[in-house]
C-alpha cells in the first residue's frame, strides 16, 4: 500500500510540476478581444442590437451569447469583419433581406424643437431652433433615436431609396 | 489576309465568333433622324459624377447651351441639342438594367434652331495641348464607344504616364452594330484627324488604327485618309468577339499585356473609340458641343434597319417609329449590342450618349434554354479572353463565396459575356459575376459608411465632452469671480468700517 500512495503522489508532484512550468513558460498574455471588437463597432451607442451599447455589444460578442449579425447599421460588412475576427463563419443571407432604414422628417409636422438633433449619435440631423430639420442620408444610421424622442411624431424610418449608385444585379435563379 | 495577321489569329486562344447580322446595316448611310417633339435628357450620361443642373424649368435654352456642368474631376457637361423650353427638371426612366429613374432634364425644342455663338477652331492640329483636352471637355465629349468615360479625363493621362501610343478602336467586335464601321467610311478624314488630335493631347509619337477585317472598306477609308500621315498606321485586325475590348486591343496590337487591376496607360498606351475620335474634330473644328451620335438600329425586329444620326435625348420610341415599327413577334428590345448591352424595361427611355444600337430581337434571336447544372466541359474557360475560370467564379459566388471568387480574378473579369455566350448548359455565367461584383460594391460602401458613422460618433463624443468641460469651467470662473467679488466687497467693508471706527474718535 505505501508502495501505490508514494508512486501515486510522485506522479502528481511530477504533472503538477509540469503543468506549472508549463503555465509560466507557455504563458499567453489575455487578448483584449472586447476592446477590439468594440474598435470595429460603429460607436453610435444606437442600441439597435438590444444592448445598451457598442461596449456591451462588444462584451456579449466576445463571450459568444451574441451573434455577429447583431448590428443592423453595420450590415454585412461588419458581420463578415467581426466574424474574421473571432475566427467564425457566417451565413449573411438573412441580413441581406434586412432593409437598412433611414429617418426622415415630415416637414409639415416638425415645429423645430431641436430635441432630434441633440439626440442623433451621428450628428446627422441639421437644424436649428423653430426651423424644419432634415436628415443628412450619407450621415444616418437608421438608429430611431430621433423617433423617440420627436414630440409631435415628425420623425419616422423608411427603407433607404435604392438609386443607380446602390443599385446591385438580383442573384441569378439557382440553376 | 496576310501571313502575318494569320499567324496572329491562330496565336489568339479566346474569343467566340458569334453571328455578325452585320449586314442588315452595314450598307445603310448615316441619315439624319428629324427632331422628335421632348427630350429628355439624363445627367449622368458618363461614367463619374453626375452634372450639375445650371437650367431652370420654364427657361428658354439655345442649342449648344450648357444645361448641366460637370461637378468634378471625371464628369461631362450637357448641352441643350435643340433651342426650346425646359419642361421639366425630375426623375425620368434612364436606360440602365435597374429600370430605376434618374434626375433628367426634359426639353421641348421649339423648331427654331437658334444656337449659342459657337467659337470653332480652323486649325485645331495648331492647339497647344492643354487647350486640345480643355476643349475636349468643354464639348462634354465622352467614350462614345460604350463606355461613356469622358474623354478628356483619358487626354489628361498623358501627364502621369509618358504616352508612346494612341489606339484608335474600330473593333466594332459587338454583332449587329455598325455605326463606327459607317462613320469610318464616310467620315475617315475626320476619324484620322480626331486620332492626330487626340495623339497631341497625349503627346503620343504613333498611331495605331485597329479595324476588324470584316470591314474591307472601312479599313481601305482609313488607309486612304492616313496616307499622308506617316505616324499613323491602320492594322486589320480578326474578327473574333471581344477583339474590342481594350485589353484585348492593346494586347493583340502592341503584344503587352495590360497588368491586373491596371490601366493601359501604364504601359504606354491610351485607346479611343473611332467614334469618339470623329467627335473630338468635329467638335474642335466647329467649336459645337456633343449633342448628338450615330446609332445603328437593327434586329430583325425592327421594320427598316439604318444607322441614324440622333439628338441625344431623343425617345426610344421615336427612333423606332421613325425606323417603321416593331415588326410582330419582337421578344427583347436591347440597347447597345447583343453581347453587353442592356435589356430595356421599356421604349420611354431616351438615347444617351453611349447608346450604340437600339436592337429589336426577335425569339430566334436571344438565348433560348433553361440553365441546367455545368458539365465542368469548361468551354468558358477557353474562351475567356482575360483566361479565367469563370465556371470555377460561378460555383464559389453561388456558394454565397464571392471574397473567395476575388482570389481566382473575379475583379479582372471585364463583363464580356463570351463565357455565357458559349456554354453548352446556359448558365447565365456573366449575370454570377455582375451579382457578385454588386454584392462586394455593396460590401465596400457600408464598411465605407461604418468609418463615416465612426468618425462622426467620435467627433461628436469629443464636442460633448470640451463642451462639458467648457461649461465647467466657465461655471468655475464664474464662481471665482463671483467669490472674488464678495471677497472684495467684505474687505471693502470692512475697510470703511476700520475707517469709520477710526474717523469717529477724530
Amino acid at each position: 500500500m505505501l508502495v501505490a500512495v508514494a508512486s501515486l503522489t510522485l506522479i502528481a508532484t511530477l504533472l503538477g510540476l509540469i503543468l506549472g512550468v508549463a503555465a509560466k513558460r507557455f504563458h499567453v498574455e489575455p487578448t483584449e478581444i472586447v476592446a477590439e471588437l468594440e474598435a470595429l463597432l460603429p460607436g453610435s451607442q444606437c442600441g439597435q442590437c438590444g444592448f445598451p451599447g457598442c461596449a456591451g455589444a462588444a462584451q456579449a460578442l466576445a463571450e459568444g451569447s451574441a451573434p455577429v449579425t447583431l448590428c443592423p447599421p453595420g450590415g454585412p460588412a461588419l458581420a463578415q469583419a467581426l466574424a474574421d475576427k473571432l475566427g467564425v463563419s457566417v451565413s449573411l443571407g438573412g441580413m441581406a433581406e434586412v432593409v437598412p432604414q433611414l429617418a426622415a422628417v415630415r416637414e409639415e409636422i416638425c415645429i423645430g424643437c431641436t430635441k432630434c438633433f441633440k439626440a442623433c449619435p451621428t450628428d446627422a440631423i441639421h437644424g436649428a431652433m423653430k426651423q424644419i430639420h432634415s436628415v443628412m442620408r450619407e450621415a444616418c444610421t437608421g438608429c430611431g433615436k430621433c423617433v423617440d424622442v420627436c414630440p409631435t411624431e415628425a420623425l419616422e424610418l423608411i427603407p433607404m431609396p435604392t438609386t443607380l449608385g446602390t443599385w446591385t444585379w438580383t442573384r441569378p435563379a439557382y440553376a | 489576309m496576310g501571313f502575318k495577321d494569320l499567324l496572329s489569329n491562330i496565336r489568339l486562344s479566346w474569343g467566340v465568333h458569334p453571328e455578325g447580322h452585320k449586314d442588315l446595316t452595314s450598307e445603310c448611310g448615316i441619315s439624319d433622324m428629324p427632331m422628335s417633339e421632348r427630350l429628355v435628357l439624363p445627367l449622368a450620361q458618363h461614367i463619374g459624377a453626375p452634372g450639375r443642373v445650371a437650367v431652370a424649368p420654364g427657361e428658354r435654352v439655345l442649342r449648344g447651351q450648357v444645361l448641366a456642368t460637370a461637378s468634378g474631376v471625371v464628369s461631362a457637361p450637357l448641352h441643350a441639342p435643340a433651342s426650346g423650353r425646359i419642361l421639366d427638371i425630375g426623375d425620368y426612366p434612364v436606360p440602365h438594367p435597374s429600370g430605376l429613374t434618374a434626375p433628367a432634364i426634359v426639353l421641348e425644342p421649339d423648331g427654331r434652331d437658334d444656337s449659342v455663338e459657337f467659337t470653332g477652331c480652323a486649325d485645331p492640329l495648331a492647339l497647344p495641348p492643354e487647350d486640345i483636352a480643355r476643349r475636349v471637355a468643354a464639348a462634354g465629349v465622352v467614350g462614345l464607344g460604350g463606355a461613356t468615360f469622358p474623354a478628356a479625363v483619358k487626354l489628361g493621362l498623358g501627364k502621369r504616364n509618358p504616352i508612346h501610343t494612341l489606339l484608335l478602336n474600330g473593333g466594332e467586335c459587338e454583332p449587329y452594330l455598325t455605326c463606327d464601321d459607317r462613320i469610318m467610311r464616310e467620315r475617315a478624314p475626320q476619324v484620322v484627324e480626331g486620332a492626330r488630335l487626340m495623339a497631341r493631347a497625349l503627346g503620343a509619337s504613333q498611331i495605331v488604327i485597329g479595324i476588324e477585317n470584316n470591314k474591307p472598306t472601312a479599313i481601305a477609308a482609313i488607309q486612304l485618309a492616313s496616307v499622308a500621315f506617316p505616324e499613323v498606321t491602320v492594322r486589320a485586325l480578326p474578327a473574333r468577339y471581344p477583339m474590342g475590348s481594350e485589353k484585348q486591343l492593346v494586347e493583340f496590337l502592341t503584344g503587352v499585356e495590360v497588368p491586373a487591376g491596371g490601366l493601359s496607360a501604364e504601359i504606354g498606351v491610351v485607346v479611343h473609340n473611332v467614334g469618339t475620335a470623329a467627335a473630338i474634330s468635329q467638335a474642335l473644328r466647329s467649336g459645337e458641343p456633343l449633342t448628338e451620335r450615330v446609332v445603328t438600329v437593327s434586329g430583325s425586329g425592327i421594320a427598316r434597319p439604318a444607322n441614324l444620326r440622333i439628338a441625344i435625348g431623343t425617345p426610344v420610341s421615336d427612333v423606332i417609329a421613325y425606323c417603321g415599327g416593331l415588326k410582330p413577334g419582337v421578344a427583347r428590345l436591347v440597347m447597345g449590342g447583343p453581347m453587353m448591352g442592356m435589356i430595356l424595361p421599356g421604349d420611354t427611355v431616351p438615347i444617351v450618349k453611349g447608346s450604340s444600337g437600339i436592337l429589336a430581337l426577335t425569339a430566334d434571336e436571344i438565348p433560348a434554354g433553361d440553365p441546367s447544372a455545368c458539365i465542368r466541359c469548361a468551354s468558358c474557360v477557353d474562351v475567356c479572353p482575360i483566361g479565367l475560370m469563370p465556371m470555377e467564379m460561378a460555383a464559389r459566388i453561388r456558394a454565397g463565396k464571392a471574397d473567395t471568387a476575388v482570389d481566382i480574378g473575379l475583379k479582372d473579369c471585364i463583363g464580356c459575356g463570351t463565357c455565357a455566350y458559349t456554354c453548352p448548359a446556359h448558365i447565365p455565367l456573366s449575370h454570377y459575376f455582375s451579382y457578385a461584383k454588386g454584392s462586394l460594391a455593396a460590401g465596400e460602401r457600408s464598411r465605407l459608411k461604418n468609418e463615416a458613422v465612426k468618425k462622426l460618433t467620435t467627433a461628436r463624443t469629443e464636442r460633448l465632452e470640451r463642451e462639458a468641460q467648457e461649461k465647467a469651467e466657465a461655471a468655475a470662473r464664474r464662481k471665482a469671480e463671483r467669490e472674488a467679488a464678495k471677497k472684495k466687497a467684505a474687505e471693502q467693508a470692512a475697510r470703511e468700517a476700520a475707517a469709520g471706527s477710526e474717523g469717529v474718535p477724530a
